[in-house]
Parts: structure tokens; sequence; C-alpha cells
């Protein structure tokens, strides 16, 4: 704490420093007595304005303020997951333990356990010249996690060491030839910069998430961005978790920003005891949540975003996939807005800054697929899911309107269908991604060859389904031609037995490529057959009581590795179609 | 204790007090008017020379030369003590039933700390309201924000006050307690809930504060407050189970804009502030259960929707942080339906938390789920049948129609003294679903329907009339109530017959 200055004024999360010889913009600062973590974000002249952390009442003019001389950092090391942390990477069991149920100010809790001791083993060997980034040797940070520890300097390993060590341990020096740095367990890195790879990748696999909404018609690419916005009970945060819980990612980073202290206080207490249908063991495994409650200084809200992909690019670097769930952005831009005004800034559209466009597009460009630095060469990817809550569902707000020129997938929540009880209340009308094209030639390969014309076909008709609604409503169904009502009774079946989800159901919650390919191919293998039968002159009526229907709406609860018995359908269909013919 | 008579502006609630030395953020000001009289005030904006104070109460006669402020040194703070449950006090926490002033066995800043989430325990305990809308479609449960979405003009004070007479879980021993806060609702308005909660007993359970239309608009900030730091203190410091009725919260987002009007602030939407979502969550974020701890305080804001607009920001920026709501609908309220909640904008988001076969009935979610599809199915068809005429509609759809009329009529409509238990509620909801073919219950579970279903159907076990559970005391205090339902009762062996006569 090389500078002290004063404080010379304070109007709720930001107050004015003076006397702050040589600080920084974006550097740390201690305020007060009670040193609550702050961080200026403006300077003028010899004041700084500084916005802080912590609830500032009480705090008084002329009270110090210290610069630490650094930037806001996060600490990367072993123990990051399982961790639930707020947001400038505090535990806060760490601060229950220290203050009680109640989060009180200026406290002070390091991030990782400095005095556990982790089991190293080193994979490099003394004398061999090393890169930054390269893989210097593991620790097993969990069960199903095996924590990478990484090289933060190039030069030539003087000395590494296998052990069991802590934090604080030295586990070996690189000499860079200029200075000899020692190494341990863990480094800080500055989460406002984002952390440095080789080379990005295009986004030609898709991010498997069980829903079949999402994988089927507004896919997820690994290393993409998706924006789900909707109105206030329309299921974005059933929708996140659900994302969180059964997408194929390796470690899952949650970030719940500015929401509900209970719906944290779920998911803590759910992650532990859902068990990954991979690995058999349970989420929290590989998972780290960051909560900023609605409640919790607005300011650590705005820093949650970055410390939390921060912590996601760390894991990048390691080689694994991350998948990052951000509920919800728009709090977090409505505390750059509350910080804005503040500091009297000129307002753009509805009060926002006028930078938060840059800053959407900042944050989600730091996601995607990619070659990380060193050695050995590997593959690791940050796939960034935003919810936005546009206030009353409207997404022309700018908040949602900056987030959607961003990212590639629109997930559309929609309230009707959430009042309709229709989970999850994904419009499939207007959702859309824009990785699907570049997509096709995974699908073709690993599920199916016939993918995207199912795909295509069942879109279709959902498309005329709508265009045929608006006739109905004037009419009644009985005044289309038996066709037409035929594909009601399929689009019904792909909204009712394909889209409809549900996410408490054991089976249901989750499926996989390969058994939405079979579900989905049965249904247009029934649209294909139903139509020819018209064409026959078979009634509809004979069609709608098909046995096989209750068949078709039962195959979302058969289980993966009951495969066969959804493959059988298809040839049940077969088979009551073709008696359907000789009656 | 540092006075200053260095006045240098006055702006609406603010007062712009020069030169002053060693006075913190959020410090209590105590205001000496030219005339004697005293208010208190909170330090908005401090600089190293001038200190911006918000009074809580009327400016009017305050004067820059010969007003003297006071900084008390500590931020707002209220004494508590387990002696004001059967008490009245103002806004700003002086008694106004002119006894004198408990004595306090602590002092909590007013404020309040966020709950650590890592601390927190989920709420999962079903409270019993009574109303069968609340208890069986939109569970509410303890440790619970579960706002009521009102629009003027609708008997939403009626709601609340049933809603805390009746309110009870299973195990009736715990202590419960209610804390009431009026914030700028009108004199008759309070009187009325005072007078109820006279009459049932309820006064010496709760502790009330009046914020009422004519008191100060500043006041309507702390109020709240007031409210929710004695809730959490009885209720994590003594173990009760409080409920907190706030009503009008729409009056304290009005007094939230006029302050930062007068600060000059940048307006965001309709006018009110940039920072509305994150002081409402300081509001309402105060209720929940915490581990280890026996209390827990449960909340129940009322608002009106400025307009009936549910996108309004004052219901909006709520709905986002809070579990739920109860939407009232003004066009039940007009067919005479009371109290006129409409299920289908309604939502308890913690409500699977606190159902099911060891907390209210093992048929309580396929129950609420069929009468909702069902009630939405029949609300779609009768704006379809306006266009089409019902003669174009299928039978199925008929009996929809038919369902969606007797739903709102003896499901929804139960009047405000009649206290339904959750088997009465469900029994109900199974009684109307006999009216739609069983094919069509596709939410529940069969078993179920065998179960609790099939005695209500043509040919299945004669039902027992969920009335005769009557509860006395609710009998007692109206009166009026058996001979409705007796009449209600009536009618629904009429439609009984009806049925039979067309099979």
């Amino acid at each position: 704490m090389a500078v002290k200055g004063k404080l010379a004024r304070i109007t709720g999360p930001v107050v004015v420093a003076k006397d702050l010889h040589g600080a920084k913009l974006y550097d740390v600062v201690r305020v007060g007595e009670e040193k609550l973590v702050g961080e200026i974000i403006k300077i003028v002249g010899n004041e700084c304005v500084v916005q802080v952390y912590e609830d500032t009442a009480g705090l008084k003019p002329g009270e110090p303020v210290f610069s630490t001389g650094e930037p806001l950092s996060v600490e990367l090391g072993p123990g990051i997951l399982r961790s639930f942390y707020d947001g400038i990477q505090r535990p806060l069991q760490g601060i229950e333990e220290a203050a009680g149920a109640f989060i009180t100010r200026g406290i002070d809790v390091p991030p990782l356990d400095h005095k556990k001791k982790w089991d190293f083993k080193a994979t490099r060997k003394k004398g061999e010249k090393v890169e930054a980034g390269d893989i210097l040797g593991e620790v097993k940070e969990t069960d199903v996690i095996t924590h990478k520890i990484l090289a933060t300097d190039s030069g030539t390993l003087t000395d590494i060491s296998s052990g069991k060590y802590t934090l604080e341990d030295t586990i070996g020096t690189i000499d860079t030839r200029k200075k000899k740095v020692p190494l341990h367990l863990y480094h800080r890195w500055v989460v406002r910069k984002p952390r440095p790879y080789r080379e990005k990748f295009p986004p030609i696999v898709p991010l498997s998430t069980g829903m079949r909404l999402v994988d089927t018609f507004a896919p997820i690419a690994k290393g993409g961005t998706a924006a789900i916005p909707g109105p206030f009970g329309s299921g974005k945060t059933v929708t996140q978790q659900s994302l969180a819980k059964w997408s194929d990612a390796e470690i899952v980073v949650y970030i719940g920003c500015g929401e509900r202290g209970n719906e944290m206080t779920e998911v803590l207490n759910e992650f532990p005891k859902i068990l990954d249908p991979k690995t058999g063991k349970p989420l929290m495994e590989r998972t780290v949540l960051i909560a900023n409650t609605s409640n919790m200084p607005v300011a650590a809200r705005e820093a949650s975003i970055y410390t939390g992909i921060t912590l996601a690019e760390y894991y990048r670097d390691m080689g694994y996939g991350v998948s990052l769930m951000a509920d919800s952005t728009s709090r977090w831009a409505e505390a750059l807005r509350e910080i804005s005004g503040r500091l009297e800034e000129m307002p753009g559209e509805e009060g926002y800054p006028a930078y938060l466009a840059r800053k959407l597009a900042e944050f989600y460009e730091r996601a995607g697929r990619v070659k990380t630095l060193g050695s050995p060469d590997r593959e690791g990817s940050v796939t960034v899911i935003g919810a936005v809550s546009p206030p009353g569902g409207d997404i022309s707000e700018p908040v949602s309107q900056n987030t959607l020129r961003v990212t590639k997938v629109f997930l559309a929540l929609d309230a009707s269908l959430a009042h309709r009880r229709h989970f999850p209340a994904l419009n499939w009308l207007n959702s859309y991604s824009l990785y699907t094209e570049t997509l096709d030639p995974w699908y073709e390969e690993n599920v199916g060859a016939d993918w995207p014309k199912l795909r295509n076909s069942a879109m279709a008709l959902l498309q005329k389904e709508a265009e045929l609604q608006e006739i109905v409503q004037l009419v009644g169904p009985d005044a289309l031609p038996e066709k037409e009502q035929a594909i009601l009774l399929i689009t019904k079946m792909i909204r009712e037995d394909y889209l409809q989800q549900s996410a408490f159901h054991e089976v249901d919650a989750f499926a996989t490529m390969t058994k939405q390919h079979r579900m989905l191919k049965n249904i247009m293998r029934f649209y294909e057959r139903a139509m020819g039968a018209i064409d026959l002159g078979i009634q509809l009526k004979t069609i709608s009581s098909m046995k096989v229907l209750e068949k078709i709406g039962r195959m979302k609860e058969i289980p993966e590795d009951k495969m066969k018995d959804i493959e059988a359908i298809y040839k049940s269909i077969d088979s009551e179609f073709d008696s359907l013919k000789r009656e | 204790m540092k006075e200053y008579k260095t006045v240098s502006q006055i702006a609406g609630p603010l007062v712009f007090v020069d030169g002053v030395k060693g006075v913190g953020y959020n410090e209590l000001v105590e205001v000496t008017l030219p005339d004697g009289s005293k208010q208190k005030g909170q330090v908005l904006d401090i600089t190293e020379k001038v200190a911006v104070v918000q009074i809580f109460g009327s400016t009017s006669g305050l004067n820059t030369s010969d007003t003297s402020v006071k900084f008390l040194g500590e931020t707002m703070k209220l004494g508590v003590s387990e002696d004001m449950l059967g008490r009245v006090f103002s806004g700003l926490g002086e008694p106004r039933d002119n006894a004198p002033k408990p004595v306090a066995e602590a002092h909590l800043d007013i404020s309040g700390a966020a709950i650590n989430p890592y601390s927190r325990a989920e709420p999962r305990d079903f409270i019993q309201t009574g109303v069968s809308t609340i208890d069986c479609m939109n569970t509410l449960v303890r440790g619970q924000k579960l706002p009521i979405f009102s629009a003027s003009g609708l008997p939403h004070n009626q709601l609340a006050v049933q809603i805390a007479r009746q309110s009870k879980t299973k195990d009736q021993k715990e202590e419960f307690a209610v804390v009431f806060a009026a914030v700028g609702i009108t004199h008759e308005e309070a009187s009325y809930f005072m007078r109820d909660f006279e009459k049932t007993g309820a006064l010496e359970r709760a502790v009330l504060f009046l914020n009422l239309a004519d008191d100060p608009s500043v006041e309507r900030i702390i109020t709240p407050r007031l409210a929710l730091t004695t809730a959490e203190y009885l209720a994590f410091e003594k173990g009760m189970h409080v409920l907190v009725i706030i009503t009008d919260m729409t009056n304290y987002c009005e007094a939230l804009r006029e302050i930062a009007s007068a600060r000059q602030e940048v307006p965001g939407r309709r006018g009110y502030p940039g920072y509305m979502y994150t002081d409402l969550s300081t509001i309402y974020e105060r209720a929940g259960r915490i581990k280890g701890k026996t209390g827990t305080v449960t909340q129940f804001p009322i608002l009106t929707m400025p307009g009936d607009d549910i996108t309004h920001p004052i219901p909006d920026l709520t709905g986002y942080i809070t579990e739920g709501q109860i939407v009232l609908s003004r066009e039940l309220h007009r067919k005479n339906v009371a109290p006129p909640v409409d299920p289908l904008p309604s939502l308890s988001r913690l409500m699977n938390l606190g159902i099911g076969a060891e907390r209210t009935r093992e048929d309580h979610r396929g129950v609420a789920d069929q009468l909702y599809a069902a009630y939405a199915n029949g609300r779609d068809l009768r704006s379809l049948s306006a266009v089409v005429g019902e003669e174009s509609l299928t039978d199925t759809d008929r009996k929809y129609l038919r369902f969606a009329d007797e739903f709102e009529k003896k499901f929804i409509m139960q009047g405000q003294a009649e206290d339904r238990t959750i088997e009465q509620t469900l029994d109900l909801g199974w009684e109307l679903l006999s009216m739609l073919p069983e094919e069509e219950l596709k939410r529940v579970k069969l078993d179920f329907i065998r179960k609790y279903g099939s005695r209500f159907r043509e040919g299945g076990a004669k039902a027992p009339a969920p009335e005769k559970e009557e509860n006395p005391e609710a009998a007692k205090e109206a009166p009026k109530a058996p001979s409705k339902k007796a009449s209600k009762k009536k009618t629904r062996k009429k439609s009984n017959k009806k049925k039979k006569k067309k099979k």
C-alpha cells in the first residue's frame, strides 16, 4: 500500500479520493479506516473517482484511501472449482465463517485456501526450456477435473519438483535471463484483460445441451455465444440452469448477477446433488458459482461478469471446454448505468451509458474455441450463454438489442408459452442460430446424414402451422382441407411430443443428439406416411386415432439405453399405415 | 455532537449545509426549524465542505438563516424489542398509540445487510392461506416474497387482510407475528386494516408502521425498512415466523422518483431512477430463511399497477426480484368474483418446494397443472367462440367453456370469510375437473384420478361435500357466509342433476 490519499466526497457507491499520486485507472484501492475494496474508474486532475464494492454508509470525507497499485485481479489456482464466490472472488463460505449469516463490510478472505496441501506432479523436467502457457504439471483438483499448472513466464526451468505443496510454497523456478521467477501453484490475473491464446477456430462443433429445441432448431456452437432474453416468469433461470446441468461442457461457470438470493441458494443446494451423466459424480465437482444477488453492492455486480469470464478463460487455457452462464446481463448493464449516473456522465439511450454496446461486445468477444498458448498443443473453448431481462419483455430496449448484435444464437423465451405451461418456453419460430449451417457437417457425420433435411422440413411445417393458425382463428379448423388439418396434427406432435421437455423429469430432462435424431425421424416418417395415406383417400379421423400415436407421445420418456425401442417405433408407424391401406 | 447553522440552500426535501466536518455518508441528522420543531434527515451526499441532507418530513418553514442542523454521528437505527408486538408506530418509528416507546433490546441499522446466499436455507414450508387460487395454484411458502399486483379500485386490501387472518401452517405451535407497513395509503384504508386486526385479535401479534397519504412522502423511503428491520429481529433473533405486509409499494416508488428528481439525477424509464431495481431489491430481498435459525420472514407486498399495466417499471422490476406474483383481474372483479385472483398470469416460483405428499397432498401438482391448463384452454375458447359462435365448437370444447365458467364461480370465487383447507381446495378442484372427460386430464397421473378424482365422477363413490368441515370461526365472524354457501351447495347439486339428465 504505497500511496495514501484521502476521501473528498461520498455519494452512494461512488466516492472521490484526493492526492492518490501515481494511481492508475482501474487500480484497486482500499477506502476508509475499514479498508473497503474499490476500483478507480475515472481520474480528473488530482481526484480519483472510485467505485466501492461494499456499502459506503458512515464513510467520512478525510478518511484515508490506499492505492494497491494493482488492477482488480483474481487468484487462479487449484481450489476454484466447487467454490461459491461473490462478485470480486471472495468466497461466500469464508465470509459466513468470518461474519455470520449477513454480509458485513471490510471482510478480507483470500479466494483460495492457502493452507491446503495439493499433490503436485511435475510433467516437465529441470533444465528444459518452457514458454508462457506451457503445462508444467498437474494437480488433482476434484474427482473429475485435473488442474494443469501453467507457466507464467518463458525461460529455462532451473528447478521443479513433484510433491505436496500449499499455494504459498515454491514449486520451482524459471530463469528468464533477466530474473529468476519463483513458481507457485497459483498466479494472479487482471479481470478486465482477456487471457491470450494462439489462434481462434471457427465454430464447427456443437455444444450438446440435451434440450431438443436448442440442439435441433437453434444449436449453440462450442465457443459460441447465445442470448436468452425473456420477461420475468418465462423461465430464463430454469433454462439457464438446465443448460448448465446438461450441456457437455467440462467446466461450468455460473454467474448469478443481480438475481434472487433464494435462486442462488437453490443452485447451491442442487448442483452438489445432481449427478453428472458422464462421470457419475456430482455436477459441483466441475462447477464454480459466482453470486452477486440483487441486494449486494452494485459495483461488485459490474465486476462479477469479468471475474467469471476470467476464471472460464483460465480453464480454457488448460484445454477444457467451458460454458459460462451469466444470469442476467441486464442487471450488469443496469449496474453500469447506475455507476454512470453517479459519475454524471451524459446518458445514451434509456439512461444507459453510451459505451454499453462496446462493453457488451468486449465481453461476448471473450468467448471462443481456441488453440491455447504453450505446449503440448491443446484446444479449449469458452461458450457464453447470457440471459437478458428486458423490461416488460420488450426486446427493443438497448441491452437486448446490443446483445443480439454480437451473439449468434437467440433463444426467444415467450411468456405466452410459459403461461400455457409449455416448457421450455422457447418460441421455435423466433429463436434462431447463425451456427446452423457451419454445424451441419458435424451433424451429418456424427448424428445422421439426413439431419439437416429432417430439421428443415420440421421447421417448414411449424412455419406453415403459424400461417394455418391464422386461418383457423377466423374460420375454425374444419374449414381446412384434410391435408392441412393433418399438418396441424403433425405440428402438434412436434410441439408437444418433441419440443416440450420437462426439466424435472428424470429421463426427459436430457436427450442426446442421437435420441433427438431418432425421435424427429419417427415424427417426420409419420408425416410422410400420413400425407401418403390421405392421398390414398384414408380419412384424417382414422389417422388421428392410430395406436402408434401414443407410442410417439411417450418417446421422450424412453431412456437412452433403450434406443432400440425408439427405433422400433419407426417400423410400427410403417406397419400400422400399411394395415390401414389394406382395410 | 456537531450542530451547524450554515444552511445554504433548500430544494424540495433536500437541505445543503456548508462548512461541515467529520460527517459520514448516510448519517442521521436532526434539523431544528425556526419555530423550534424538529425533523429528522439523512446525509445523501457529502464532500469536504458541503453535506446534502434529505429531510424525512415537510421542509416548509425551513429557512437558511435560523435553521440549525445537528449531525448525530450514526446511521439511522431502530430500537427493536419483542414488546413492539401489539403496537402502532408512525412511518418513522415513533409510537402512534399514545403509549410510551418500548424499551429497546437492540439498536439495528435500518438498511440491514444482505443475507449471504451461502447461509440461506431453501424456503419450503407450506403456508395455508385458505384462499384456493393461492393455496392450490400459486402456493406460498415460508420465507417467500410474493407480491399482489393489483390496480386501483380492486379489493387487494381485503385479500391481504384475509391472508393475514387465515394464514397458518400445519404445525400451529410455532410463534408467528405480522408486521404491517402502510406506505402512503389513506386513513380510511389504514383504519380498515386496524379494525380488522383488532376484531380478529391479530393485533396482539402485530407491529404496525403507518405512513399515511398526508404524511411526508420522503418518510416512505424509511417505513418499509423499519418494518423489515423489526421483522428480521423477530424472526432471526426471537425465532418467530413473521409475515410482512407492505402496502402500497407504488407509493414507495413515487417517493423514490420524487427524491431523485429533487437531486436532479439522470432519470431512467418513465422518470424513475436508474437504480430503482437495486433499491427495490434491498427491500424485497429481506425475506427468507437462514440455516440454523427457526424464524422466517415472508413478504407480501402489495402494489397497484398504474393503468393496469404489468409492464410498467414498478410491477416489472418487482416481478424480476420477487418469487412470483398474484395478479388481480379487473375483469373478474367486474363479474363479482372475489377475490379476483387471475390464475393465468399469477405465479409462485417456490411452489414446487412447498407441495407434494409430505407437505400438502401427492396430487397437488397434478391438480394445479390440470386446472391451470383447463382454465387457460377454456379462456382461449371463450374468445374463439366470440368469433365463430358456440355452435361451431366441438363437444369437448363446449365442456371446457362450461368448465371455465364454473371454475370462476366456484373455485376462484370464495368470499372474504371462507377459509378453505388445502384438502377442501383440492377436492373442489377434482369436482370441477369431473366436468371434463377423463382422457382430457393429461396432466394428472392416472392413479390420482382413481384415488381422488373418481368419487366426483358419474358412477364413482359419492363424494363427501367439502363444505361439511366448515371452519367454525369463519362462520362466527361472518354470519352471512353460511347461507351463501348453502345456496352454493344447492346450485352444485342442481348442476349434477343436469348432468345426469343429459347422459
